[in-house]
């Protein structure tokens, strides 16, 4: 992989991730049974480079996502921005370093609050972080705004009035308003028709070379990773079973979950290039 | 005589704004063995049409037309005659295995339901019944699982179930509305593999649902492309899946990420969003979002122009697309 050797600290350094989860004790004086969701995980993300995450459910991945947004504590491992560990962070000095890490869901339904306006929820996060006017936060939301493709007009509206496309965006400007330098998305897509998600992963592909953010995208869609990612980490039981560029992966898959989950893809034909 | 014949279907629903048309005049037809996918994309009216089949639509919706099944008309029938035929003899799988379950009712319960209700059987026949059933869709050591409750299963497990109770009374249709868009990639191909397998066993007719073109490609022998409430094409898969004649049917396959593809190419969209129901337009529900868009395509309804193979467009340019895809 491209990081470990190099000099300059990499934007993400997750090392040797683990994540146990307990579970209810199912006799008196038995062991607590645990879930290991995560089985020592490593990888590098160098600025304005994209890293890609599949698997199936249950593979861990979203773990990943809810342990690089430090939404949920590892049992052993770190995870680096920019040479800080995020998990040894004082929770005040964490709250502020969040302005550089943002998250968009997979749910454009239930991740907008019904009863805020679209300005509100927005500019929420800006709000987290340090007092600002109301009126520098509905400026800073406007343009935020503008940057997905939505108007201004759309500021006083409520999340229902919008498609799932829409709202896909309303939360994509809620995560760019702190002009992060990393956005973890899980599965950004996954509820968007076929037409809606290409116009999402254009307009996160042109996020990317406009404002040089960095994507952690968890997805079990190996199409839209490919698509959007530079490097690749395929996760299987809780730990990544193979990793690198995307063409070189999809091409030339060594590790037999890897094939399993390329020969499950469904090509359509006159689509797909995969065996061109 | 055909398995099913839908004529001239029309559906209205009722909306914030207005009476709107969800369904704008279809037809299709299924014989015995038959398999069918419905491709389209949210607000297409594919899952309306199938829930006029089964009689599932909402009590203020207005359906016009003929749906003849096995001879009889399902269009204005009584509640009493579609109660005998859902889940009788027309067997239905969900969507979310999730949802579709009953949590508080024991497997054998739900999947022997069918069988109680329709065929009369007593609880111990219905039992023995619902063990060859999920014997038969893959359920591991279904003996002793037959008492345990939906969320003792795996998502695909779940959906197991819900085959197994579609295929309860051994329907002569079975309708399945997008059954594995709430499963694993892996575990897709599995369930795939045995709804296939059991149309072929049992001699059903099959109608899938997706938004997938991969899984539409895989699965069923004949298609129709659905948008804003018309067919806009129609056919053998193979011929549909070859000529892409239709203009919508084209933005659909190019809007796909494609695994293999060069990076940093970007996805052709299709120009706009679908608009509400109530504003389609009163021709081609296309135009406009179309580049190939003339006045005529806003006006009138287009015909269906027929090309080799049995396969139908309903787009009046084709001649100048056509040429311009030569040129191209």
């Amino acid at each position: 992989m491209s990081a470990a050797s190099s000099s300059t600290t990499p934007l993400l350094k997750v090392t040797d991730l683990v994540r146990h989860y307990a579970m209810p004790r199912e006799t008196l004086f038995g062991a607590v049974p645990l879930v290991k969701a995560l089985n020592g995980v490593s990888f590098c993300v160098e600025a304005g480079r994209s890293m890609g995450i599949v698997g199936e459910s249950g593979s861990g991945k979203s773990t990943i996502a809810r342990l690089v947004m430090a939404l949920d504590t590892p049992t052993s491992g770190s995870v680096e921005l920019e040479g800080r560990d995020l998990h040894k962070l004082p929770s005040d000095a964490l709250r502020t370093a969040r302005r550089d890490f943002q998250m968009v869901f997979q749910d454009p339904y239930g991740s907008l609050d019904p009863r805020q306006t679209v300005a509100r929820i927005v500019a929420e996060p800006l709000e987290a972080l340090a007092e600002i006017s109301r009126a520098e936060q509905r400026e800073r939301a406007g343009e935020s705004l503008a940057a997905v493709g939505l108007r201004s007009t759309d500021m006083d509206k409520y999340p229902h009035e919008f498609s799932g496309g829409q709202r896909q965006r309303i939360a994509i400007a809620r995560a760019l308003i702190t002009r992060p330098k990393l956005i973890v998305a899980d599965e950004p897509v996954s509820a968007l028709d076929v037409s809606v998600q290409a116009q999402v992963l254009n307009l996160m592909q042109d996020l990317q070379q406009q404002f040089g953010v960095s994507y952690l995208l968890i997805s079990h869609d190996l199409a839209v990773v490919n698509h959007l990612c530079d490097d690749v980490c395929v996760v299987f039981k809780g730990q990544i079973v193979e990793q690198g560029p995307p063409e070189q992966l999809f091409r030339a898959a060594e590790h037999p979950y890897t094939r399993t989950l390329l020969d499950a893809v469904m090509a359509a034909p006159g689509g797909d290039v995969l065996h061109a | 005589m055909a398995l099913l014949e839908v004529n001239d279907l029309h559906i209205g629903l009722q909306t914030q704004r207005g009476p709107a048309e969800a369904v704008r005049g279809i037809g299709f037809s299924l014989e015995r063995g038959e398999t069918l996918g419905i491709v389209g994309e949210s607000g297409c009216g594919k899952s309306i049409t199938v829930q006029s089949l089964m009689g599932l639509l909402p009590a203020s919706a207005k359906v016009s037309g003929s749906i003849r099944f096995d001879g009889q008309e399902l269009v204005g029938a009584s509640e009493r005659t579609l109660c005998g035929i859902r889940g009788n003899r027309i067997g239905m799988i969900f969507q979310e295995p999730m949802t579709a379950l009953n949590p508080v009712h024991t497997i054998a319960r739900q999947v022997g339901e069918p069988l109680r209700l329709h065929r009369g059987l007593s609880q111990a026949d219905a039992r023995k019944e619902v063990l060859a059933l999920l014997d038969r869709v893959g359920i591991p050591d279904a003996a002793s699982r037959l008492d345990a409750y939906p969320h003792q299963f795996s998502g695909g497990q779940r959906q197991r179930i819900g085959i197994a109770m579609a295929l309860a009374c051994g329907p002569d249709l079975l309708i399945a509305d997008e059954p594995t868009t709430a499963l694993d990639v892996t575990i897709q191909k599995q369930i795939l593999e045995l709804i296939r397998s059991l149309v072929a066993e049992r001699g059903m007719a099959l109608i899938l649902i997706s938004h997938d073109l991969g899984v539409i490609a895989h699965t069923v022998s004949k298609m129709l492309v659905m948008y804003g409430g018309s067919v806009v094409e129609s056919g053998p898969t193979a011929a549909v899946f070859a000529a892409r004649a239709h203009p919508y049917t084209q933005g659909l396959f190019a809007a796909r990420p494609v695994l293999g593809a060069p990076r940093g190419g970007r996805l052709a969209t299709i120009r706009g969003s679908v608009p509400e129901l109530v504003d389609m337009p009163p021709g081609c529900p296309f135009a406009g979002r179309c580049s190939h868009t003339i006045d005529a395509c806003v006006t009138t309804r287009p015909p269906a122009t027929w090309l080799p193979h049995d396969h139908a467009v309903r787009c009046i340019r084709l001649d100048e697309i056509a040429a311009e895809g030569v040129a191209a």
